[in-house]
């Protein structure tokens, strides 16, 4: 770190560490698959192990679950929403429902420790926003369950069914209460595979159904690969597909449930543009543009990974944001003072390397920060791409990773078109601090989440979700209701 | 074609039916024409039969037309599409007979042309509505103002069903451009004269140009060009074959086309209207701001 640097104070004030506790946690060797109440093992017998990423160590074997493990949790849905949960008076659901959220929320710091452990967010992070927002999640839907006639005007709306649903890697818990809240509350049942390198926190969400008594085969969890998830989405049983992850596994999906008529929520990749202004207060966009993406490793669909700022303010606020990335704590997730993690996984890593060299190679100037991450576990210092253009694949693809271009604008228009020069349309941010420049940017960026003077801000009322090639449908609030809900009218995807 | 009148001796002049795009009635570019016969055999009228370039053209001309389009007040759409209704009224007799020479028994094409007017009508209403039905203001825990609102979704390419011809084509076009959409829609292939003589009723209406292209020609052929087509959004069809419409699926899977197929739907029904056909081509948009001082 520069001497210069007026923000740091380390050299007068050295952290020390401050590891969480891990004593109070508790991992068997073993996960089978969550199948109708009981966890077995996979037809098959294989397992695999999940890696903690900031030690490369496996923290446990977990079930490989195959074709017929799929098909059995699929009956298993099947029946419990026949006989028990689609019977049930709505009410009683939601009561179940509220009992998630509270369990989760009374054990909320082993779910953080176990996120942080298996996936290599910083605890920071998983005990701030995800676990706490995951229990919110319950919470909000679960009041929904017995008020479906009130959520659409005009219709008596019905539940689906069996709900498969695919989950990816960079917030498990998270992600598993975004698909699982919404579809119990409407009255289906689910069948969901979370990814392969983070099932801990699923498996043990399934235990606490477990605990709270939630009836066997409303929720059930199967660990695996891709194939499983393909498995899944491919099973003749299932009334509805919920994806969350890359675009190019969306088009896939829509192409296998082509014809099918089974409807689909599709949750994919985004390459976001925060766009800043001459007259934004700088100290607080440099802040929420090392939120926007620096969270979770830059591990975010919704990143703000394109840095648009305006040339009047452009050496300013590039040394101030150069100064800023300088202090962040790139280290133990565990840590409570780490801001950014491991790197989900080496393969993860690798990919990200690759898109290092890729904009090297197209000529970007590559600036890391001069963080010292540690020897062992998969790390990445945070990098800024300058000097590159639009047609840059640094600029134009989805890195997942802690890697912002930046590209500065003169004009409004020129923002604007820079912004939406892209196939995905997820997210975008806007810092001004002119009200009349914010709801135009707002409402010209095409994209489905945009935050104005603020960034990467999540809610269970907030419906989330994609324009163009990064979605269809919403998840989250009222929108993400109607996602599992046959209302009966118009015509739905 | 309908020959001397045995009355007045005199010889009608026939209509050469053309395309509609981005405002204007060319003939197809391919020089290409399908003869369409009456019940009795006879030629009532070379249909163009539009060619992928044509489409292509049109997609062009949707897309020029969709910032001015999806910015106009909804005050203005709403007036537009009750344009449209009123056109359709006084031309309603042109209509009755264009749908009867389609072989449609006279009842049917009055019944016809009323319901299509009514629900032109209905949408008119809802130009300035559905965004207040479909928008919420999310109260989020944080200190953040925060809403969602409906955006249309672009460019959407329509297949109008083969039966009933006019009501179909106008019952999947106006809820998606009383919704700010553009569209590039395919006129039923067996029946496309009503739709056709449709274009000159919306080419009289304050319909900007490009806002809505119409071509004919064949389902098979232009189809997997519309569902391939990547600055398409949007795809509903209601003139396919399960296979036709399944291989539209996997094309529009490309730049995840949400592809609707809406085959045997009963347009003559209460339900074939209403804000949720106006959502399907829809996206939701939520805003965040922070509340500080």
């Amino acid at each position: 770190m520069s001497s210069s640097n007026p923000l740091a104070f380390e050299q007068a004030w050295q952290y020390s560490p401050a590891p969480e506790s891990t004593d109070h946690i508790q991992l068997d060797e073993r996960y089978g698959l969550f199948i109708n109440g009981e966890f077995a093992p996979a037809d098959s017998g294989q397992t695999f192990a999940t890696i903690n990423p900031a030690t490369e160590k496996p923290l446990a074997q977990v079930a490989d679950a195959g074709e017929s493990d799929v098909d059995r949790a699929v009956t298993a849905a099947r029946e419990a929403y026949e006989n028990v949960w689609s019977p049930m008076p709505a009410a009683e659901r939601g009561k179940y429902i509220f009992r998630i959220a509270r369990a989760l929320a009374e054990r909320a710091r082993e779910f953080a420790v176990i996120e942080s452990l298996d996936g290599g967010k910083p605890i920071r992070e998983s005990r701030d926003i995800d676990i706490p927002l995951a229990s919110a999640h319950f919470f909000y839907y679960a009041g929904w369950a017995d008020k479906l006639d009130y959520a659409f005007a005009g219709c008596q709306p019905s539940p689906l069914g069996v709900a498969a649903q695919v989950i990816p890697w960079n917030f498990p818990l998270l992600m598993a209460a975004w698909k699982i809240a919404p579809a119990l509350a409407a009255g289906n049942t689910v069948v969901l595979k979370p990814a392969e390198t983070t099932p801990l926190t699923a498996l043990k969400l399934a235990e606490l159904c477990q605990d709270v008594g939630l009836p066997a085969g409303v929720v059930n969890i199967v660990t695996g690969d891709g194939d499983t998830g393909a498995a899944l989405l491919g099973h003749p049983g299932i009334d509805k597909v919920a994806f969350t992850g890359s675009t190019n596994v969306g088009r896939q999906i829509m192409r296998s449930l082509a014809g099918t008529g089974t409807p689909y929520t599709l949750e994919l990749g985004g390459k976001a543009a925060n766009i800043v202004f001459e007259d934004a207060p700088v100290d607080q966009a440099v802040e929420g543009i090392v939120n926007g993406i620096f969270f979770n490793q830059g591990h975010v669909c919704c990143a703000g990974s394109r840095l648009l700022v305006s040339e009047a303010i452009a050496e300013e606020l590039l040394e101030k944001l150069k100064a800023r990335i300088d202090t962040l704590i790139v280290g133990d997730p565990l840590d409570k003072n780490t801001d950014i993690g491991a790197i989900n996984s080496a393969a993860q890593l690798a990919r990200i390397e690759q898109y290092l060299d890729i904009g090297r190679g197209e000529g970007a100037d590559f600036w890391q920060g001069a963080n010292t991450p540690p020897e062992t576990g998969y790390y990445c210092r945070p990098t800024l791409f300058t000097n590159v253009a639009q047609s840059n694949r640094v600029v134009q693809e989805e890195i997942f990773g802690p890697v912002l271009t930046v590209q500065t604008f003169r004009t409004f228009n020129e923002a604007r078109d820079k912004a939406n020069n892209t196939p995905y349309g997820l997210s975008g941010g806007v810092w001004t601090d002119k009200g009349a420049r914010i709801f135009k940017m707002t409402s010209e960026l095409r994209a489905g989440v945009v935050w104005a003077n603020t960034f990467n801000k999540f809610d269970p009322t907030s419906p989330f979700g994609g324009y163009k090639e990064s979605g269809v449908g919403r998840e989250g609030g009222l929108h993400g209701l109607a996602a599992y809900l046959d209302l009966g009218r118009g015509m739905q995807s | 074609m309908s020959n001397t009148d045995a009355d007045t001796g005199r010889l009608p002049v026939a209509k050469t039916y053309k395309l509609y795009i981005g405002g204007k009635f060319p003939r197809t570019e391919s020089g290409r024409a399908n003869a369409l016969r009456n019940s009795a055999g006879d030629v009532i009228a070379n249909v163009c039969r539009a060619s992928r370039k044509d489409l292509r053209s049109a997609v062009v001309a949707a897309r020029a037309a969709s910032p001015g389009w999806s910015s106009a007040s909804a005050y203005l759409r709403g007036q537009i599409l009750y344009r449209i209704a009123e056109m359709l009224e006084g031309r309603a007799r042109q209509f009755h007979e264009e749908l009867e020479r389609e072989g449609v028994s006279a009842a049917v094409a009055v019944d016809e042309v009323s319901q299509t007017i009514d629900r032109l009508i209905h949408y008119a209403g809802w130009a300035d509505k559905y965004v207040q039905v479909l928008s919420s203001i999310n109260p989020v825990a944080s200190s953040h103002f925060n809403f969602s609102v409906p955006e249309p979704t672009g460019v959407v390419g329509i297949v109008a069903p083969s039966a009933p011809g006019l009501l179909g084509l106008v019952s999947m076009l106006a809820p998606v451009i009383a919704g700010g959409n553009c569209v590039v829609a395919l006129a039923p292939e067996r029946h496309p004269l009503s739709s056709m003589s449709f274009a000159e009723v919306l080419h009289a209406s304050d319909v900007p140009a490009g806002v809505v292209n119409l071509l004919t020609g064949q389902v098979e052929e232009l189809l997997p060009h519309l569902a391939k087509h990547m600055d398409v959004n949007g795809l509903l069809i209601a003139d396919a074959t399960a296979e036709q419409a399944a291989e539209a699926q996997r094309d529009g899977a490309e730049n995840i086309k949400r592809v609707i197929d809406v085959t045997g739907v009963d347009w003559s029904a209460a339900d074939a209207e209403g804000v949720y056909h106006i959502a399907s081509m829809q996206e939701t948009k939520t805003t965040w701001h922070p509340i500080a001082n």
